[in-house]
């Protein structure tokens, strides 16, 4: 399956999914569903049949409130059959509205409590490059995940200790929980931050599966230096009265707007 | 204890390269030797302690077994939830230590009181829980913890009790430790042992004997050891250097409670309600608080006596 079939499949999971069980975040979904397409269809180093595999590429989902995606790109590449994503928010399953490990083949890290993916990501990397391997990793932050501080203290350890086996992604949507960004906290001028703090930096337009095959395929940006990718994206992408709107980052699909979100999703 | 538990970390780091020891920019002078000899096992994480956790939730997850090392509250309440969702969720090989139970840093204010840490730490699912109440505690703790797979709090003390192991004891996690005899049974965590040693001398003189147990693991807790060192007992009483609600004194009272076994008498001693705004050297604070010996034997003198 190429990457655009990919995502597209991730979109109507993710719509399926957050439907059924009346969960939020399907606009933080599809927001990340080309970054992870690409990931896990072109990029990562990964083993669907041996997810332990030592030797594969690490990647954390640390804006776990977008687990849908996560879930429907590991069924789609073959983790566990796409048939368990009905199970999604329903009683008794262990597929969390928060992405989990446990029972889910493929998921290295639960989050769900925002600041976690990319520290524990760091000790990943750190170990990893102690132990001499090639492995890279790879933790996909949202850009309202970035006001919370212990990230900076990752930031800060990882510039530190040069790793460059270690990739931050932002999904840079810029809207947040209850309003744009730049209403909230701002970030800007967000790549001068990272700079400042010694990361090294790409820009790439989030849905544009060639530029971000690009960048993931001419890692790291620098040797010896972290790499941020900041992936400039579009909160609900993919379904036209869903993008760029706070309102669907809660709301779920139902009925009309159900239909007509699947109908747009698969004209893709 | 801290320089018993560094050297005892140190040897088995020696012969485990799993283990790396990470600070969150505390322990001036401690760690020269283990740095000196094991730095590829040594990390400064600096001022960070939430990072700290994750850090070493992330290492342990790639196979490393990490210690976070920081004083008083830093490496557990400031980065409560790293513990929590990170590293006991994970079953990953973090053992949290805090250096400064209780008022060990008593002087330096409320900031480095460690007063709820056991109570907290206990709460959290797949946590071990280990507050040694002497020196080899300590150094059979910290290898025991090595080998005890999950997520793991070690609790240090800047003061210790006589915990001398009888000839050809094991040290095991989870069990209690009878240290000496009496119909009085004592159960207590931490380095205030010392000071019940002292409460029992004075009391034998008047004829009341103490038989000390020591409570070095909170969790998992002998239920069974605790029913069978209370069987015939005048009264059971706990102390802790921590506050009475959700500590050593509570897992005690659940226990009997479970087991509906209700003792002849029962006390737990340890903080009542309140922060200390009042500093002072350990010692003092004990005294302050009604934790010193003088102040544990007139408490069990009064409960014995009915008041």
């Amino acid at each position: 399956m190429n990457t655009v079939e990919l995502a597209k499949r991730v979109r109507i999971n993710a719509l399926n999914m957050t439907s059924r069980g009346g969960s939020s975040h399907v606009g933080a979904a599809f927001s990340i569903a080309d970054i992870l397409a690409v990931l896990y269809g072109k990029s990562l180093n990964v083993r669907p049949d041996e997810p332990r595999w030592e030797g594969r590429d690490r990647f954390i989902l640390s804006k776990g409130h977008a687990g849908a995606a996560v879930y429907a790109t590991l069924a789609e590449c073959g983790f566990f059959p796409v048939e368990k994503l009905k199970t999604h928010y329903q009683d008794g399953s262990d597929l969390s509205g928060h992405v989990s490990h446990k029972g889910v083949p493929g998921v290295e890290l639960s989050t769900g409590s925002l600041g976690h993916g990319l520290g524990v990501g760091v000790g990943m990397a750190h170990a990893l490059k102690m132990a001499g391997g090639a492995q890279r990793v790879f933790a996909l932050l949202s850009d309202g995940e970035c006001d919370e501080g212990s990230n900076w203290e990752a930031i800060l350890f990882a510039q530190h200790h040069k790793l460059d086996n270690l990739v931050a992604i932002i999904d840079y949507n810029k809207i947040q929980s209850l309003a744009p960004v730049s209403e909230t906290i701002a970030l800007e001028p967000f790549v001068d931050k990272w700079r400042a703090f010694n990361w090294a930096v790409r820009e790439v337009d989030g849905h544009d599966h060639e530029a971000l095959t690009n960048v993931f395929s001419d890692l790291p940006e620098t040797a010896g230096q972290p790499t941020v990718v900041i992936a400039h994206t579009t909160k609900g992408k993919g379904v036209s009265f869903m993008e760029n709107t706070v309102l669907w980052h809660y709301r779920c699909a139902k009925g009309e707007e159900f239909d007509a979100a699947l109908k747009e999703l698969e004209a893709l | 204890m801290r320089d018993h538990f560094i050297k005892r970390l140190h040897e088995l780091a020696a012969r485990d390269p799993r283990i790396v020891l990470i600070t969150g920019d505390l322990g001036f002078g401690v760690f020269n030797k283990f740095r000196e000899e094991r730095g590829h096992q040594f990390i400064n994480a600096g001022v960070s302690e939430q990072h700290m956790t994750m850090l070493a939730t992330g290492m342990a997850m790639e196979g490393r077994v990490t210690f976070t090392y920081s004083i008083g509250n830093f490496p557990t309440l400031r980065c409560l939830e790293m513990i929590r969702n990170d590293a006991a969720y994970h079953d990953a090989n973090v053992k949290v230590v805090c250096i400064g139970g209780g008022f060990s840093y008593g002087a330096l204010g409320i900031s480095h009181h460690a007063t709820e840490d056991l109570a907290i730490m206990r709460s959290l699912p797949e946590v071990t829980v280990v507050s040694p109440c002497g020196l080899w505690e300590t150094m059979e703790a910290t290898e025991a913890i090595v080998n005890t797979l999950g997520t793991c709090y070690l609790r240090l003390d800047k003061s210790v009790g006589d915990d001398a192991p009888r000839d050809g004891e094991k040290f095991e996690l989870g069990r209690l430790r009878t240290l000496r005899q009496g119909d009085v049974t004592v159960v207590v965590t931490g380095g205030i042992l010392c000071e019940v040693q002292k409460a029992a001398e004075e009391l034998s003189a008047e004829g009341i004997e103490l038989k000390i147990v020591s409570c070095h693991t909170l969790k998992p807790f002998d239920a069974d050891g605790l029913i069978e060192c209370s069987a015939g007992a005048r009264a059971v009483v706990t102390v802790e250097e921590h506050t009475v609600c959700g500590g050593l004194g509570s897992v005690v009272a659940e226990t009997f409670m479970d087991r509906a076994v209700v003792p002849e008498k029962f006390l737990r001693v340890g903080l009542e309600a309140g922060f200390s705004s009042i500093v002072g050297s350990q010692e003092y604070l004990r005294t302050r608080y009604n934790l010193d010996a003088p102040a544990i034997a007139s408490r069990i003198r009064n409960l014995l006596a009915g008041q």
